[in-house]
């Protein structure tokens, strides 16, 4: 099964290992993982600001670059959902890449869902010593109406456990360009984030989007708090050895 | 009414800071949603409700005119008159003529949204007509010169302490002795104070939950008993509308009942659900002698048939308000204009132009949290999303953001340009970062860093990792 990873542009940028994370976790399931070159963004900051036609674009150039693969999978709710539930919307009217866009939206999807609902696969071969909450994304929670996949998978990690976030359906305040738009609305709702965060007691904060990690562990820092925040997939793949994002190293 | 919704930013300032305000706003964010998730898992056939709710608004939609009409036709069957309104200036000019012809002093009013998107009490009152709000919310904010912060629960803004401030210093003969801090106290008050006002007044306004098409009927729903009073005691009663309320049956109504109290309280039903046709006749024991309906267009027919008419299934149960952190976070009012929330955010730019509210749809995460409880299941991120095509299509969204993306765009369509652009990013802010991980400010990144750190890349971009792994 040829799988073709998108690596989203923040996990290019900010933090490889998540990328190489999930090319472990999709080997381990059988997958034979290519990562095209030809990608670079999916479009959501065009798209999200109005700016259709640059969306439309990146559209085209992801569509084109993952042509041939059985499946396209993503670390990421947020981009995973601009690929499938956006992308037809966003090529509608233009006949020969909506066809082309459904085909992609059909076979993409975001890594736990992929794992659990494509590969019914769960065999984790990983250790991660202690309590963890872990953050739903609104794009994973209500686009791809992902939840149970993630915590199914965290509950074969030996050592770990799981302390669900209380109030945890709200938005983490990222939403993208919103967030520096709205500095100060997007920092109170990361407040409360963080606040429910700490209520759990985890030491570990995890979540599948980086944009959330980014704002989340970024509050924490500031806060001063000693919570640390990964992708769900570094805990998956075994591959914690790096520091936590935000923490010196 | 006035609208500063251009001045979102501002208003959002003065809301975080206002303490009244955020202890007010607690409430909202815990009550509201609780109690409808207990109603829905209650019922376990909510969600089809919701589909036929979506589905029948549709329909109304797709022959708007033809329920409109037959709407009309069965008012007048009824003895009552349904008076057409473009604007709101012609709304306002009919309902005074009403009030002229019968000398009116003083109206007594249900709540109704559309009396402020037109600003009905304003030009009452610069007109010599007294208009008395009935429902407690409205009652409240009227005594404090306000507007409503929420489609139901107009005060919500406040907190008990100034509630109960506010009725003393108009209720002057109370005893100061006297508990106002529970809200029955509070509604008795209101109450003894109204029921006088109830007998003198000459017309009563209501607005509209649902307009029934075959059979020409107004329905409001309250949870006061004040909607009846408004309507049954005046000798005039004149129901004010928007064109979309309608429904073609009376069956059609209860299916929206039933979603509309769910979605708004948790309630199965409201308190009280009233339905009005036409005016008292020979026989009947109350009633008024007049019955009026005003509908109002306002921009709504301009919708139909573009990206936006969904918005028009909105039946203004307050959900997507209850449960958007952005509301929750900054209240009704800094929305600016009449509507406040997700729905507020879509139709303000309809109805007052994108061009005087565009921080409005800019202003969300697109978390989606509206739409998931929408009993219409009104797709409000994507609207939101219309909204900002059209706003940058129209060069309205700041220079700064257009650069910003134009800059974007030309790196993010050329792989090989952004893989240099990302590959040097990357290593610079890691150098800069140090040991530390992270940034604690950085030019060009003070909206971010204002309040949380920036973490620091790991350093190499994943790209050129696999490129030298493979
Ligand atoms: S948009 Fe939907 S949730 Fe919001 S008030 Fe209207 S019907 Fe209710």
């Amino acid at each position: 099964m040829r799988v073709g990873l998108f690596v989203t542009c923040l996990v290019d940028l900010y933090r490889p290992v998540i990328g190489f994370a999930a090319i472990r976790l999709l080997e381990q399931a059988g997958c034979a993982v290519a990562v095209p070159e030809a990608q670079t963004c999916c479009g959501q900051p065009g798209y999200n600001s109005g700016d259709k036609a640059s969306a439309q674009k990146l559209a085209r150039q992801v569509i084109a670059a993952f042509d041939g693969f059985d499946y396209v999978v993503a670390p990421s709710g947020s981009c995973g959902g601009m690929i499938k539930t956006h992308y037809p919307e966003l090529l509608a009217d233009d006949p020969a890449w909506a066809l082309r866009a459904n085909a992609l939206a059909a076979k993409t999807y975001e890594l736990t869902q992929f794992l659990r609902d494509v590969l019914n696969w769960d065999a984790i071969a990983a250790r991660f010593d202690g309590k963890v909450t872990y953050h739903d994304s609104c794009s994973s929670l209500r686009e791809l109406k992902v939840k149970g996949q993630p915590r199914a998978l965290l509950a074969k990690v030996d050592g770990l456990a799981l302390a669900e976030l209380p109030n945890g359906e709200p938005c983490c305040g990222f939403g993208g360009t919103f967030c520096v738009k709205f500095p100060d609305i997007s920092n109170k709702m990361v407040e409360d984030k963080v606040a429910n965060i700490a209520a759990t007691g985890a030491a570990t904060v995890l979540a599948a989007d980086m944009g959330c990690l980014l704002n989340i562990a970024g509050k924490l820092k500031r806060e001063g708090s000693q919570v640390q925040a990964r992708h769900v997939a570094e805990v998956l793949a075994g591959m914690t050895d790096t520091p936590a994002i935000g923490e010196e190293g | 009414m006035q609208s500063t919704s251009h001045l979102f930013k501002d208003n959002v300032a003065r809301a975080l800071v206002d303490p009244n305000l955020q202890q007010a706003l607690v409430h909202v964010r815990t009550k509201f949603i609780d109690k409808r998730q207990d109603a829905i898992n209650a019922l376990p056939e909510f969600e089809a409700l919701r589909d036929a709710a979506r589905d029948l608004k549709n329909h109304v939609l797709s022959r708007l005119d033809q329920y409109l009409v037959q709407f009309e036709e069965n008012v007048a069957r009824h003895g009552g008159q349904v008076h057409w309104a473009q604007t709101p200036a012609e709304a306002r000019q009919t309902i005074l003529e009403i009030c002229r012809r019968a000398n009116a002093r003083t109206v007594t009013k249900g709540k109704t949204m559309v009396g402020e998107e037109i600003g009905i009490n304003d030009h009452l009152a610069a007109n010599g007509i007294e208009p008395i709000e009935t429902d407690l919310g409205e009652y409240i904010i009227q005594l404090r010169g306000e507007t409503p912060s929420h489609v139901i629960a107009p005060a919500v803004h406040l907190t008990k302490a100034q509630v109960e401030e506010t009725f003393r210093k108009v209720h002057t003969e109370l005893d100061p002795a006297r508990n106002l801090e529970e809200p029955e106290t509070l509604l008795n008050e209101a109450r003894h104070r109204l029921r006088g006002r109830f007998i003198v007044a000459d017309v009563g306004i209501t607005g509209a939950n649902f307009l029934i098409a075959d059979s020409g009927t107004t329905t409001i729903v309250t949870n006061e008993g004040n909607g009846d009073l408004t309507q049954t005691l005046p000798r005039i009663h004149i129901v004010l509308a928007g064109i979309e309320k309608i429904v073609p049956s009376i069956k059609d109504a209860g299916l929206l009942l039933r979603v509309l109290a769910r979605s708004a309280t948790g309630q199965e039903m409201s308190a009280y659900t009233t339905f009005s046709t036409g005016p008292r006749r020979p026989g009947d024991l109350d009633g008024p002698d007049e019955f009026h309906v005003v509908l109002l267009d306002n921009g709504r027919s301009k919708l139909l048939g573009t990206e936006f008419e969904e918005m028009l299934r909105c039946i203004r149960c307050g959900a997507c308000l209850n449960h958007c952190p952005i509301y929750h976070a900054v209240g009704g009012h800094a929305y600016g204009w009449v509507y406040a929330g997700p729905i507020g955010a879509i139709t303000t730019p309809a109805l007052i132009g994108i061009e005087n509210a565009t921080p409005l749809p800019e202003a969300s995460s697109l978390c989606g949290r509206c739409e998931s409880v929408c009993p219409v299941r009104i797709p409000i991120p994507k609207m939101l999303r219309h909204w900002r095509e059209e706003a940058f299509e129209r060069r309205l969204t700041g220079t700064c953001a257009r650069w910003a993306l134009a800059l974007w765009a030309a790196l993010a369509t050329r792989p090989a340009l952004y893989r240099l652009a990302t590959g040097v990013g990357a290593r610079v802010l890691r150098l800069l970062a140090g040991r530390r991980g992270r940034f604690a400010t950085l030019p060009f990144a003070s909206a971010w860093t204002k309040h949380r750190d920036l973490p620091a890349p790991q350093g190499r971009t994943f790209m050129a990792q696999y490129r030298s792994r493979k």
